[in-house]
């Protein structure tokens, strides 16, 4: 039987007529890796505030291992590891003495804390960097070093807001990596992004949270399965090409599909059934719009996440970009 | 057993980090050694130097446990690291505890830095030891669980300092240590016995001139009061505005 971990009834928090996380209900399995996926202010890090007692829910129920835990969050930070969006270490301190200093906090003896620190250390590969100050730290080196002390309690869940966030390439493949080996060993792990392809390729499930909602839930595949039939292709035509003059009678033409701007340039035709090109390109160039590729795309979890969610690509990647910012 | 470990690690973290770094050290050390001089300066004789005492180390106990303690947790604010603080499974009240002891010990530190330098200048002889003692912790826990309220007050390193000097300027002023109290102005006067520093300057007084006002009965738990109730406000405010 699968165990609860983490299972959350009706989670509500507001900020005065602000309804920030609206009657949120979820559960996170033993030894699962658990997305919260959605855009930036769709309420992924209120929520992980409150379940790790940095917010007071207004209503609902938190329960760690089937207990009631909501009015007396604190005692269950034992068994909570926190790793939030922005490194939060001392940056005074190297990083051994930031691992011990983590591990006191839980009451760790010192033998042991610095046994455990030691080891941290060698399994995330920052033993000979981590002799600086971690003020000089980069900042994948910052977050590796802030999921190390997340989880040097060895506790039963960690939470990790926006992991990858704002690092470089190299550094998020390496945390991803991380992340994958930890849940390996047994952790289970609740983190929260905006990177589709991200909480695809870590997840086992995945919730889509929009303006703090939860609109769908459930593993990668099950997600998949309102697309899996679906077939795409996306055309790219010249860009000097304006596709406003043919909207209408594409519409009128091809009603068994529907259609998506990419770009300017670009669009997806969208069809539950089998497309054959050559209508299309018959259209096109009846039009003089002028092709420069066309392919057929498998449908993805952004797939997923667009038809259920309503939120366009180029919102995501907004938002991508200004967390990067 | 755990929090005590929690307990003792932030203390000495915080002892380590902030406290014990040689650019507070001297300040410190300056600090009082400053004070001292100037009003060296303008006495005239051995004994006002001991007339002065009491206030210069009430003085040097205020600011330097207010600057450090406001300067600190807000910086750590900023930094986030107080965040770690909140999320681990220590109670608040003993995380503020541990947070508050090093300032504690820091001020009572830095109340015997004038003590040493008058040495030099006047016999410290007839002095109620004990009650300095008792007197410097007392100014301590006010004057720190002060910064600890303006700390939480704030949310930026500048606002902390300004914020404290809106509290300590008036403080040194209306305290009694340059004018008597029984000397202020009828409303001044009633505003000075809201101010804690009034009833720990004044035991100093008592305790190395003898020429306090205020009986020992009423400044001790006078200053006790002013503690809890500081540290309450200061409590309610974290878990109010930091644990939204």
């Amino acid at each position: 039987m699968n165990e609860h971990i983490l299972k959350v009834d009706n989670l509500t928090k507001k900020f005065n007529d602000f309804l920030a996380v609206d009657s949120l209900n979820f559960s996170v399995i033993r030894n699962e890796i658990f997305g919260f996926l959605g855009p930036n202010g769709a309420g992924k890090t209120t929520t992980i505030n409150m379940l790790t007692g940095l917010a007071r829910p207004t209503s609902g129920s938190i329960y760690f291992r089937e207990m009631d835990y909501t009015a007396h969050i604190k005692k269950a930070q034992e068994i909570i590891g926190i790793v939030p969006d922005d490194s939060n270490l001392y940056e005074e301190l190297d990083a051994f003495q930031n691992l011990c200093f983590c591990a006191s906090l839980y009451g760790i003896r010192k033998s042991e804390r610095e046994s455990r620190a030691r080891s941290l250390l060698q399994q995330f590969h920052l033993s000979e960097a981590g002799k600086k100050p971690f003020k000089f730290y980069s900042k994948g080196m910052k977050r590796k070093l802030t999921i190390a002390a997340g989880i040097i309690h060895q506790p039963s869940i960690l939470f990790l807001d926006e992991p990858t966030t704002g690092i470089d390439v190299a550094s998020a493949r390496q945390i991803r990596s991380l992340i994958k080996n930890l849940n390996t060993a047994g952790t289970t792990i609740f983190m929260t992004t905006h990177y589709i392809e991200e909480a695809e390729r870590l997840c086992h499930r995945i919730a889509f949270i929009v303006k703090g909602q939860i609109i769908k839930i459930g593993s990668v595949n099950e997600l998949m399965e309102d697309v899996q039939k679906d077939r795409i292709i996306q055309f790219s035509f010249d860009n000097d090409v304006t596709l406003d003059q043919f909207d209408q009678d594409f519409c009128r033409q091809f009603q068994q599909c529907s259609f998506e701007r990419i770009s300017e340039s670009v669009i997806r035709l969208r069809s539950s059934k089998a497309l054959d090109l050559m209508p299309f390109m018959t259209f096109f160039d009846s039009r003089g719009i002028k092709i420069i590729e066309a392919k057929i795309i498998k449908p993805s979890l952004e797939e997923v996440f667009v038809k259920v969610t309503g939120i366009e690509r180029e919102l995501m990647r907004k938002d991508k970009e200004s967390k990067k910012a | 057993m755990k929090t005590v470990i929690a307990f003792w690690n932030i203390l000495l973290k915080d002892m380590r980090n902030y406290y014990l770094k040689p650019p507070n050290i001297s300040w410190g050390i300056i600090f009082p050694f400053a004070w001292m001089l100037m009003l060296f300066l303008k006495s005239q004789t051995p004994v006002d130097v001991r007339t002065i005492l009491a206030g210069v180390m009430a003085m040097s106990i205020l600011f330097g446990t207010t600057s450090m303690l406001a300067v600190t947790i807000t910086f750590e604010r900023r930094s986030r690291s107080f965040e770690r603080l909140l999320l681990s499974p220590i109670s608040l009240t003993w995380l503020m505890l541990a947070k508050t002891l090093g300032a504690i010990l820091f001020g009572i530190v830095n109340a015997f830095v004038p003590v040493f330098i008058a040495l030099f200048f006047t016999s410290l002889s007839n002095i109620d030891w004990a009650i300095v003692f008792v007197s410097i912790i007392f100014i301590a826990i006010t004057s720190t669980f002060l910064g600890l309220f303006i700390a939480v007050s704030v949310s930026e390193v500048f606002e902390a300092q300004t914020f404290s000097n809106f509290f300590r300027f008036p403080m040194v002023f209306l305290c009694g240590l340059f004018i008597p109290v029984s000397q202020l102005p009828v409303f001044l006067r009633l505003l000075s016995y809201l101010v804690p520093l009034t009833y720990g300057a004044d035991l100093l007084k008592i305790a190395i001139n003898r020429n306090g006002h205020i009986a020992e009965a009423i400044s001790f738990p006078v200053l006790l009061a002013f503690s809890v109730i500081l540290f309450l406000i200061s409590k309610r405010n974290i878990q109010h505005r930091w644990i939204y």
